[in-house]
């Protein structure tokens, strides 16, 4: 047992981390690290940089651009990026929609859409959530109607992110309605944004981001192209998007940078007179965040190596890396927001001068952060999933 | 980075677990407990048979020059089947003592007899108001003559009684609490001075208090350099803990086994309760407790191995807080989730719950390695 990097292993983290210092552009890690929210060109400048170097979608097939890395480079790579506060790939179409085309799209399908998405010249998201369907994804009711070469879909999606950039859709949507099982009758249906009948309405969340909309479609005429596997097989399609969705929400490079600074931040503040790192009470609670972000990278190892020796795909355990990962960043963004102390009230500058942006995104980002462990699956859902298909209860 | 174990390894770690699974059954157990010496021959003779008491000394002592992460795979298995030998206070701690502090002549004396089974070894060094910290030594130490007379008390001395040579912390120097100062001796348990009085453990192991009046010794019975003990007490107790540590891990991994079981097949209002979510979801963070410990306990047995002292302190102290933590959460839902059974002396359940209740606390509990995590440095000497 050897819990180093190989020197091969060592020499790629360098590479990438090296890499990573002299591409990244100072003004996006800037932002990353102040917890500024991104805008489109943001988000798209870093990804076509990603692009550019070949990077943005390492685990791809090598012929579509992947960079045939092994699940231990892929992590770290992922790690780095967090470590070095690069912006999010913005995983809806890399991550979600392209395996998806990978394993059930057709030629033409794969051909049309995946070198868009290499590029950044498609911004996607999903359209999973329903209002009245939300961990119960399978109850979802927008239909989808074939009429011709189209489906004419009706319906509403809500909590999809960044929909307001979106120039494409991905959707689960109902095409058979009279099924025995909930889960038979689903389609995955490709959706282009543009399409008359789309209205996209933002959602402002209680930090005044605005990330998630609702989305609504009244009549929207979708070729029968766009339909990816078959009719009435969207939920396969859907599980097997789910083990994708989970790795990489363990986010530890990101835990450890937000961890540093949380212990810079700690030790600027005062208690006393004394730095509030040194009071027992809070450096206790954040030494127990410390050491379970210590030993969740360790798991994450350790199912990294049982998966590349194996060579079988992620199972439920990854539900594990998305609890605890997510409980873990939850846990810093409070740990910020009580080292500010009565400072972390502020929020927004009323006139712009002389305004500490750091410290006035520690509550917001606490409040936002709430999300992580609801979104993806809620951290309900996955002990579910692992109560199922790891205990088999 | 990869988490292979080596085919020995995995071959030492089978033959045990079958060797426990047959021998080891819990009415075997309750045997040995009530025993008047609390710990069998037997079975202490099995493990020297099967080479686990020599896994990680040197090979001129008759051991396999192990590492701890061999040590590890025993202690996991010792853990799951809720052992009482003193394999862990021989090999993890009075061992290590030998292997880092003894001079040749000293090994070449006691290890071969130790990894044969034929000599046992206890650690007398906890004191009355001592607490955890491993520099509060107030036994004495007086040079005169050709060696030393130790006057003084020690308490709850692990498997004391079992030990025909225990292994004293005296001071030859400094007051009691004081870094440098503290020597250690070879004591025979026999000797003219030593008294002790032996308990019970609530997990069923054996300890006992230790008088030394007027106790003699010749000056080869020191240990290491005189008056400079205190690294190489810490240094065994940090491999100690870490060994410890995979000793949870193999019993929280028996509780959750034993759980899950009891879940599946224990029937109420008509289903089994492991239909409900509310006990479905504890049962899962029962498991995620399990794999971050397991986890620690990896990092901490590899560092023991490997690190300078600052990163090993530093490592040692996080996985025992994951651990302590893990021990608390997953014995207290065992206990809970088993219901009213949980509770019996007659599901190995409640046994196990108290053996992790005793090593969430065995040097050191989770406040006081926080406490130590936060003043060491993984950078530093």
């Amino acid at each position: 047992m050897d819990l180093n990097y190989s020197p091969d292993e060592l020499a790629f983290r360098d590479e990438v981390r090296g890499w990573l210092r002299g591409n990244l552009p100072d003004d996006l890690r800037q932002k990353m690290e102040s917890y500024q929210e991104l805008s489109k060109d943001e988000l798209l400048r870093w990804h076509k940089i990603l692009a550019r170097k070949g990077w943005v979608a390492p685990d791809w097939p090598k012929e579509w651009g992947g960079t045939d890395w092994n699940v231990v480079q892929r992590y770290i790579f992922e790690e780095e990026c967090g470590f070095a506060a690069t912006p999010m790939i913005v995983p809806f179409g890399v991550r979600m929609c392209a395996p998806v085309l990978l394993r059930f799209g057709t030629e033409a399908q794969k051909k049309k859409f995946l070198p868009r998405i290499y590029n950044g010249e498609d911004f996607w998201c999903q359209g999973y959530s329903e209002p009245g369907s939300g961990s119960d994804l399978a109850s979802l009711k927008t239909r989808a109607v074939r009429d011709g070469d189209h489906y004419v879909v009706t319906g509403q999606k809500i909590w999809t992110t960044l929909a307001h950039h979106a120039d494409w859709i991905f959707c689960l949507v109902r095409t058979d309605p009279n099924t025995g099982k909930r889960q038979d009758g689903i389609s995955f249906l490709l959706i282009d944004m543009k399409t008359p009948g789309i209205t996209v309405r933002p959602i402002v969340l209680m930090d005044g981001s605005k990330e998630v909309n609702e989305v609504f479609f009244d009549e929207v005429k979708v070729p029968v192209e766009n339909l990816v596997h078959e009719e009435g097989k969207g939920w396969t399609v859907a599980k097997y998007l789910l083990g994708y969705e989970r790795m990489g929400t363990g986010r530890i490079g990101a835990s450890k940078r937000e961890l540093a600074k949380l212990k810079e931040l700690a030790s600027e503040q005062t208690k006393d007179g004394r730095p509030l790192m040194e009071d027992p009470r809070f450096r206790d609670r954040l030494t127990r965040v410390e050491v379970e972000l210590m030993a969740l990278e360790i798991t994450n190892l350790r199912f990294l190596d049982q998966m590349r020796r194996s060579g079988r795909p992620p199972g439920a355990d990854v539900s594990m890396l998305k609890i605890k990962g997510t409980e873990i960043q939850q846990a810093i963004t409070e740990l910020m927001m009580q080292a500010a102390g009565p400072l972390a009230q502020a929020f927004r500058p009323v006139d712009a001068m002389d305004f500490d942006h750091f410290t006035a995104r520690l509550a917001p980002r606490y409040c936002n952060l709430r999300k992580a462990t609801i979104y993806a699956g809620s951290n309900e859902i996955q002990r579910n999933i692992i109560a199922k298909a790891t205990l088999g209860l | 980075m990869n988490f292979d174990l080596s085919e020995e390894q995995q071959l030492l770690a089978d033959s045990l677990k079958r060797y426990l699974a047959n021998e080891y059954t819990m009415d075997a157990r309750a045997k040995i407990v009530d025993s008047p010496t609390g710990w069998s021959q037997t079975v202490w003779a099995a493990f020297a048979e099967m080479g686990l008491l020599g896994v990680p000394f040197a090979e001129e002592h008759g051991g396999f020059g192990g590492s701890a992460v061999d040590v590890m795979l025993v202690m996991e298995a010792l853990g799951e089947g809720l052992v009482v030998e003193p394999y862990w206070v021989n090999v993890g701690l009075a061992g290590r003592l030998l292997a880092r502090g003894a001079s040749p002549a000293q090994q070449k004396r006691i290890l071969p007899a130790l990894i044969q089974g034929t000599n046992r070894l206890a650690f007398a060094h906890t004191e009355r108001g001592a607490r955890y910290d491993l520099a509060h030594v107030a036994t004495r130490a007086k040079k005169g003559g050709a060696g030393y007379t130790l006057e003084g008390e020690k308490r709850a001395v692990l498997h004391g009684a079992s030990a025909d040579t225990l292994i004293v912390s005296a001071r030859t120097g400094g007051g009691d609490t004081d870094p440098t100062g503290i020597s250690l001796f070879l004591v025979e348990r026999s000797a003219p001075g030593v008294t002790l009085k032996e308990y019970r453990t609530i997990d069923e192991l054996r300890a006992a208090d230790v008088w030394l009046s007027g106790v003699t010794v010749p000056a080869e019975a020191r240990l290491g350099d005189e008056g400079r003990a205190l690294p190489l007490i810490e240094d065994a107790a940090d491999y100690a803990t870490a060994l410890l540590c995979a000793e949870a891990v193999g019993a929280i991994r028996f509780a959750n086994d034993a759980t899950l079981e009891y879940l599946k097949t224990r029937r109420q209002f008509g289903v089994p309760i492991g239909s409900f979510q509310a006990l479905q979801h504890r049962m899962v963070d029962m498991v995620i407790s399990y794999e971050q410990a397991r986890s620690m306990a990896c990092l901490a047995c590899v560092k023991v191995d490997t690190a300078r002292p600052a990163e090993r302190r530093h490592a040692v102290s996080a996985a025992k807080i994951k651990v302590a933590d893990a021990c608390r959460h997953v014995s207290q839902e065992a206990v809970q989730l088993h219901g009213g059974m949980g509770m019996t002396e007659e599901l190995k359940i409640s046994h196990t719950f108290r053996r992790l209740t005793m090593i969430g606390q065995t040097f050191g509990d989770a406040e006081h390695h926080l406490e130590r995590f936060a003043r060491s440095d993984a950078g530093g000497a």
